[in-house]
């Protein structure tokens, strides 16, 4: 047993300074506090992703089918709810904008964001869709405190309204809008929800398999100390 | 009858290729001293993770396209598509990780017991080369995925080689079979990644352990448990069976066979090990962006640079060291002397004591700072550049470089205690 902590001791010191130094992002974000098991959550971040952000952005690694047997949709339900364009089921979630139109309308072409929420965290993402603000500087007429001179139009400008800035760099409550600002944060709560799990579809089925691995190690650990013990006791 | 057809089966066998006799030799009868401690389980760990690398790596092979244009597609591809392949991708993944972490201990391991001095001079080489190796290895897998911190970490280790005086451009473009880091480097990296170094590294491994099995395994105390033949009385002798080319010329105590004895025990050393690996690779396996780093979520692209590059964790030590000199290429001549200098470490110990237990108070001191400054460099190593942070750097590669310079003088002389004639529990 004095192995046994001696090894997690050494293990942690080994681990240690990982955490310590684990390079955090350079501007501060807000908690999204989503939940990956919340089905009714991500089925609507998938809603509002189609409706909103696909028309620019693909998700060129994720199939829709997956995505349906993922978020418990019926495929011939998603079929007919989610997919306008004429896909076939087993496609890949991407839109036509050739990149080249893409670059010479936005400067440069909006990035594929199957992989966003690992680039960038959930956090970074349900930040950065709340902190546009009004810059007339800028193409679009709008700015973002999270993410400096972003060449995206703010597309979910008709739900959460408009921000101005003042001179302190500090964001006022948006106006005009359709949603509440509560409403609002719910539903980038589950864009934000939507595409962590896109990041990684399989991320609840690799911490569930997990508990079950280290359980059965754990067990398979007690019996090795035993077993060594017993054939040890030949050797003094 | 079954018992039968397999003694036959074996005599078989035997009389055609010395099985059992290799068996007896190197396992069954392996004479090994009885005192192994925590720091002897990282040996058996290394051949593990090896395995692990060697087998997940070949069904890696199986759905990944080693191609600009597909490299990146492919590993999304089996992280989605592939059954359980994002389970094999971040096995070999944490892997590369937990090979260094390894590794690094069973050196350390090397350096606390004195295993390295003679006569186990060639056994340290092999296995400084399979360390060498084992850095191209995990370099050239680095920039398979094609990520963007794959294709940037790749570019400024390669453009060092273009600090070589005359040749340096030639090199670099040599080395890249390109003018800029392309599908054609991608290509030659994978062919040497999935075939070339394994290939080299499983016969360095085959090696080390040969050289091991001839020299005899060091222990804790650096007590030799091989007296010369006849000098040990008979009652005092192990009471173990060992093969008899280690009795022919010796007498062997305090020693046990490796089988059962270091078999069952590495088996408890290999679920421990595996609870941290599992605990890592299924709730971690980015390892907190140490194990895959951010950036490589994103496709390799030769017109955007990640805001701060960094190696990979296990390079960390020798970025530094080549960080904190100014100059390029002198950056680079040190950084290899900070390699060669562990190649040489036999010569540089004059000692004969071989365990830091009966070595001098200045010797622990010695190898403490070693490896303290050792985490720094390797901490500092994965940190944006900083004046203080450069600072710390050169006083950390003074303490590396001074471990070894330090050792020269004062091994030679060095008030030493008395070393026991045998392992005394």
């Amino acid at each position: 047993m004095k192995k046994l902590i001696l090894a997690f001791a050494l293990s942690i010191a080994v681990l240690a300074p990982a955490a310590v130094f684990a390079a955090g992002p350079s501007v501060p974000v807000d908690k999204a506090h989503n939940d990956l098991s919340d089905k009714e959550s991500l089925k609507r971040g998938f809603e509002t992703y189609i409706n909103y952000c696909l028309g620019c952005h693909q998700l060129q690694y994720q199939r829709y089918n997956r995505t349906f047997a993922d978020l418990g949709i019926e495929e011939a339900d998603g079929v007919a709810n989610y997919m306008y364009t004429g896909e076939k089921a087993g496609d890949h979630i991407t839109n036509t904008m050739s990149e080249k139109d893409a670059a010479k309308w936005f400067g440069t072409a909006p990035p594929d964001l199957t992989l966003i929420a690992r680039l960038k965290s959930p956090d970074y993402i349900y930040t950065y869709l709340r902190t546009f603000y009004v810059d007339e500087s800028r193409p679009f007429g709008v700015n973002n405190t999270t993410f400096k001179d972003v060449g995206m139009p703010h597309v979910l400008q008709d739900l959460q309204g408009v921000s101005t800035i003042d001179e302190n760099g500090n964001l006022t409550p948006a106006m005009g809008g359709s949603l509440t600002a509560e409403e609002y944060d719910v539903v980038v709560r589950d864009l934000t929800n939507f595409l962590e799990y896109v990041g990684e579809p399989n991320k609840l089925e690799r911490k569930a398999i997990g508990y079950w691995v280290l359980a059965f190690l754990f067990f398979f650990f007690i019996l090795s100390y035993f077993l060594k013990k017993e054939y040890w006791k030949d050797v003094h | 009858m079954l018992m039968k057809l397999f003694t036959d089966f074996m005599g078989w066998i035997d009389k055609r290729l010395p099985v059992t006799e290799a068996w007896n030799k190197h396992v069954g009868q392996y004479p090994a001293p009885k005192n192994f401690n925590f720091w002897y389980f990282f040996g058996s760990l290394a051949m593990l993770v090896l395995v692990n690398q060697i087998l997940t790596g070949i069904w890696l092979t199986m759905n990944y396209e080693p191609s600009g244009d597909g490299a990146f597609a492919s590993i999304e591809y089996i992280m989605r598509d592939v059954d359980y392949g994002w389970l094999l991708r971040y096995m070999h993944s944490t892997g590369a990780s937990a090979f260094f972490v390894v590794v690094y201990l069973h050196m350390m391991r090397g350096l606390m017991y004195g295993s390295y001095q003679k006569p186990r001079e060639l056994l340290w080489i092999f296995g400084m080369l399979i360390y060498l190796v084992l850095m191209a290895e995990a370099f050239m897998g680095y920039l398979l995925p094609w990520g963007n911190m794959s294709f940037w970490g790749a570019q400024v280790i390669i453009s060092l080689f273009g600090a070589i005086p005359i040749i340096g451009e030639d090199l670099t473009i040599w080395i890249k079979g390109d003018y800029v880091i392309s599908g054609a480097t991608l290509n030659r990296f994978f062919a040497l990644h999935v075939i070339a170094l394994p290939l080299v590294l499983v016969i360095l491994v085959f090696l080390h352990i040969l050289a091991l099995h001839e020299v005899g395994s060091n222990n804790p105390e650096g007590v030799d448990t091989k007296k010369p033949k006849g000098s040990v009385k008979p009652e005092e002798l192990s009471k173990f069976k060992f093969h008899e080319s280690y009795t022919k010329k010796y007498d062997i105590v305090d020693s046990i066979p490796f089988h059962p004895y270091y078999s069952v025990k590495d088996i408890m050393g290999v679920a421990g090990f595996l609870i941290l690996f599992c605990w890592v690779m299924f709730f971690f396996p980015e390892g907190g962006g140490y194990f895959i780093e951010a950036p490589n979520f994103t496709p390799a692209n030769g017109l955007k640079t990640p805001e701060h590059i960094a190696p990979v964790w296990y390079f960390g030590p020798f970025y530094t060291i080549l960080r904190v000199v100014p100059d390029k290429l002198g950056g680079m001549l040190l950084m290899f002397a900070a390699i060669g200098m562990l190649f040489a470490l036999p010569w540089f110990d004059r000692g004969t004591v071989k365990s830091v237990r009966f070595r001098s108070k200045w010797h622990l001191a010695n190898l403490v700072q070693f490896a303290i400054c050792f985490v720094i460099l390797g901490v500092l190593g994965t940190m944006p550049a900083s004046p203080t942070a450069n600072l710390i750097g050169v006083i950390a590669s003074f303490g590396y470089f001074g471990f070894f310079i330090a050792l020269w003088f004062y091994s030679k002389n060095e008030h030493t205690k008395p070393v026991p004639e045998r392992i005394s529990h």
